[in-house]
């Protein structure tokens, strides 16, 4: 407010004396740097989803292109399959693990570390690091240490604590509770906890990082008053600090849910689609009705559902933050 | 006081565990790589190498030692070229705001939460018609296209950190718009340039999405590779995990060594700057 109220009186009469329109090479400048990326992501992202879009209502279902028009024959074809209708118990599944997994062990770890603790950035490296790892090599390493046999990896742990039935992780064919709907089973597949697992190792410490942000960015004073009235330790965080670190959680679930939506090469690596399609994801079956079935048409169905999901939950999210944002600077 | 001191202890207890769970994969692997594959033992896969040997890692190096090469033939160009166009365009959309330049941003930015099998048909397609298709360069190509909106990102909240007033000062000196770029903005760039290739030197090394669908042999980069030879029944885990770790190596050195940048990626890459 103070700012435009010192600005406005000498910028009214320079505007004044201006012609209206005036070529610049200052003005135009921004302009032109802008247009070739504006130009390459309006063909490649743009453009590119509408073509899929349009190639999801053909009937290019071999591998010679056939453009005639189809409808929406394509995504009836796909969700009556049974590979499509596990995707999407699973990817319904691997996400509610995956998020709470990731924001509740990153909040913990973020919380002890903010504790002003000795060796503070080398225990955050640690919790952050697998981010820097790629997910095929996460997979790989995985499938590794959650050996399915009952005589390696964690299973050699688990059965020297006492368990003489080790889980057979990312191989284990169980759905628990598995109630049967449409064609198939739904509940929770017990491979894709395995999975959710490595992803959760990968991730957890990017909501970590987010929530030590937050609790970095909560005044001290608020904690101060709430100390001298006598709140304790628990109570100050659940009434007091929790509530200011909303804004961390909804960052976290979004960017979250995105990678979540995406996982591809982690799942590619570590099981593939599956038995009985288990940890199929519809990433995976897109991957595989276009280029190992060569169903182009129900491929671009797929991957235009994946798209929808995405933009379903990402165009309200950008636009609240560049709202915010504008906020910010009119203030 | 004593609790206090017993509370203490009991954090960085409960560190030291967290810690070393985290660590655990990288024991098993590191462990693993290092073993010969005659004394790979599924009992003893938690054990320490008796002896050291680096055939495991010789054995994968032969044979994903060309997509490593690969992975920095397309990791090297993308990375630098998907810098310099986010600064370009960062620089405009923070010290020049046109009208709509929100809109432009949220435009770009929205590139960034595509699912990118939403393209990967036309894609192909396209790489196909003007002869890239299987090709680094069209791998390299793709890399940066898609890398434009992080990295606009990471630089239009790196320059609005940036005073308007020495934007403002230097107009009035008489710089324009690339006179204040190589003179103010340029020179505070580093820090933002090296945000910005780290994240984007991991996230185009470890991409595998592109990789797979876009690459044919012999120009497959390295994360193809790990996958091929984990997917393949006669490789041991041995040589699997020397894979694993090989093809890690590049990206876990430059986190060891510049992670506080990488975490100011991570952080610009939320959106909320």
């Amino acid at each position: 407010m103070i700012k435009n109220a010192v600005k406005e009186p000498d910028r009214a009469p320079l505007m004044a004396r201006r012609p209206k329109w005036r070529f610049s090479w200052d003005k135009a400048s921004p302009v032109l740097v802008l247009i070739p990326s504006l130009i390459a992501l309006g063909i490649f992202v743009y453009g590119f989803i509408f073509w899929n879009g349009y190639i999801s209502l053909t009937n290019w279902n071999s591998y010679i292109p056939n453009f005639s028009f189809a409808g929406l024959k394509n995504y009836a074809a796909v969700f009556e399959t049974f590979r499509f209708q596990a995707d999407i118990r699973n990817i319904i599944v691997f996400t509610a693990l995956f998020i709470l997994g990731c924001l509740s062990l990153g909040l913990f770890l973020a919380v002890l570390i903010d504790q002003k603790i000795r060796f503070e950035s080398f225990f955050r490296s640690i919790f952050i690091f697998p981010m820097a790892i790629s997910f095929v090599a996460t997979g790989v390493i995985w499938s590794w240490v959650l050996n399915p046999q009952p005589n390696a990896g964690i299973n050699l742990i688990l059965r020297a604590l006492g368990d003489s039935h080790p889980p057979t992780w990312f191989l284990s064919p169980i759905i628990i509770p598995s109630i049967g709907l449409g064609l198939i089973k739904v509940g929770i597949p017990l491979a894709l906890v395995a999975v959710a697992i490595a992803a959760v190792w990968q991730m957890s410490g990017f909501a970590m990082a987010i929530y030590l942000a937050g609790l970095r960015a909560v005044p001290d004073e608020i904690k101060e008053a709430a100390r001298i009235d006598g709140a304790g330790a628990w109570r100050l965080f659940w009434s007091v600090i929790y509530p200011q670190l909303k804004s961390s959680t909804v960052t976290a679930v979004i960017i979250l849910t995105a990678a979540s939506l995406k996982v591809f090469g982690l799942v590619y690596a570590m099981t593939g689609p599956g038995q009985d399609f288990t940890t199929d994801m519809p990433t995976l079956n897109m991957f595989d009705t276009t280029f190992q079935g060569s169903q182009f048409a129900e491929g671009a169905a797929i991957a235009t559902i994946l798209f929808l999901l995405m933009a379903a939950f990402s165009v309200p999210y950008l636009l609240s933050v560049l709202r915010g944002e504008n906020r910010e600077e009119n203030s | 006081m004593a609790l206090r001191q017993l509370n203490r202890s009991l954090l960085y207890v409960v560190l030291i565990i967290f810690a070393g769970l985290y660590l655990m994969p990288v024991y098993l692997v590191v462990t693993t790589s290092l073993k010969s594959g005659a004394s790979i033992n599924l009992a003893q896969m938690w054990d320490l190498p008796t002896q050291f040997s680096f055939s495991s890692l010789a054995a994968s190096w032969q044979k994903l030692g060309p997509n490593f090469l690969n992975s920095v033939y397309l990791t090297v160009p993308a990375t630098i070229l998907s810098a310099l166009i986010g600064a370009a365009n960062g620089y405009s959309l923070s010290k020049w705001k046109f009208k709509g330049a929100n809109a432009v941003f949220f435009l770009i930015l929205m590139g960034m939460f595509i699912p990118y099998q939403a393209v990967l048909i036309p894609v192909l397609r396209v790489l196909d018609t003007i002869g890239l298709y299987g090709t680094i360069p069209g791998l390299i190509l793709v890399n940066v296209v898609y890398g434009i909106p992080i990295t606009t990102l990471i630089f239009r909240n790196y320059y609005a950190a940036i005073p308007d007033e020495m934007i403002e000062a230097a107009k009035i000196d008489g710089a324009g718009y690339w006179g204040i770029f190589r003179r103010i903005i340029l020179p505070l760039s580093a820090a933002g340039f090296v945000v910005a290739g780290i994240w984007q030197f991991t996230q185009i090394w470890n991409n595998f999405l592109f990789a797979v669908a876009i690459t044919v042999p012999p120009h497959q980069p390295v994360t193809v590779a790990v996958v091929n030879i984990a997917g393949s029944q006669t490789i041991q885990w041995n040589v699997q995990m020397a894979s694993a770790l090989m093809a890690s190596i590049p990206t876990l050195v430059v986190y060891i060594f510049l992670g506080k940048y990488f975490v100011r990626g991570l952080l610009a890459g939320s959106v909320k700057g």
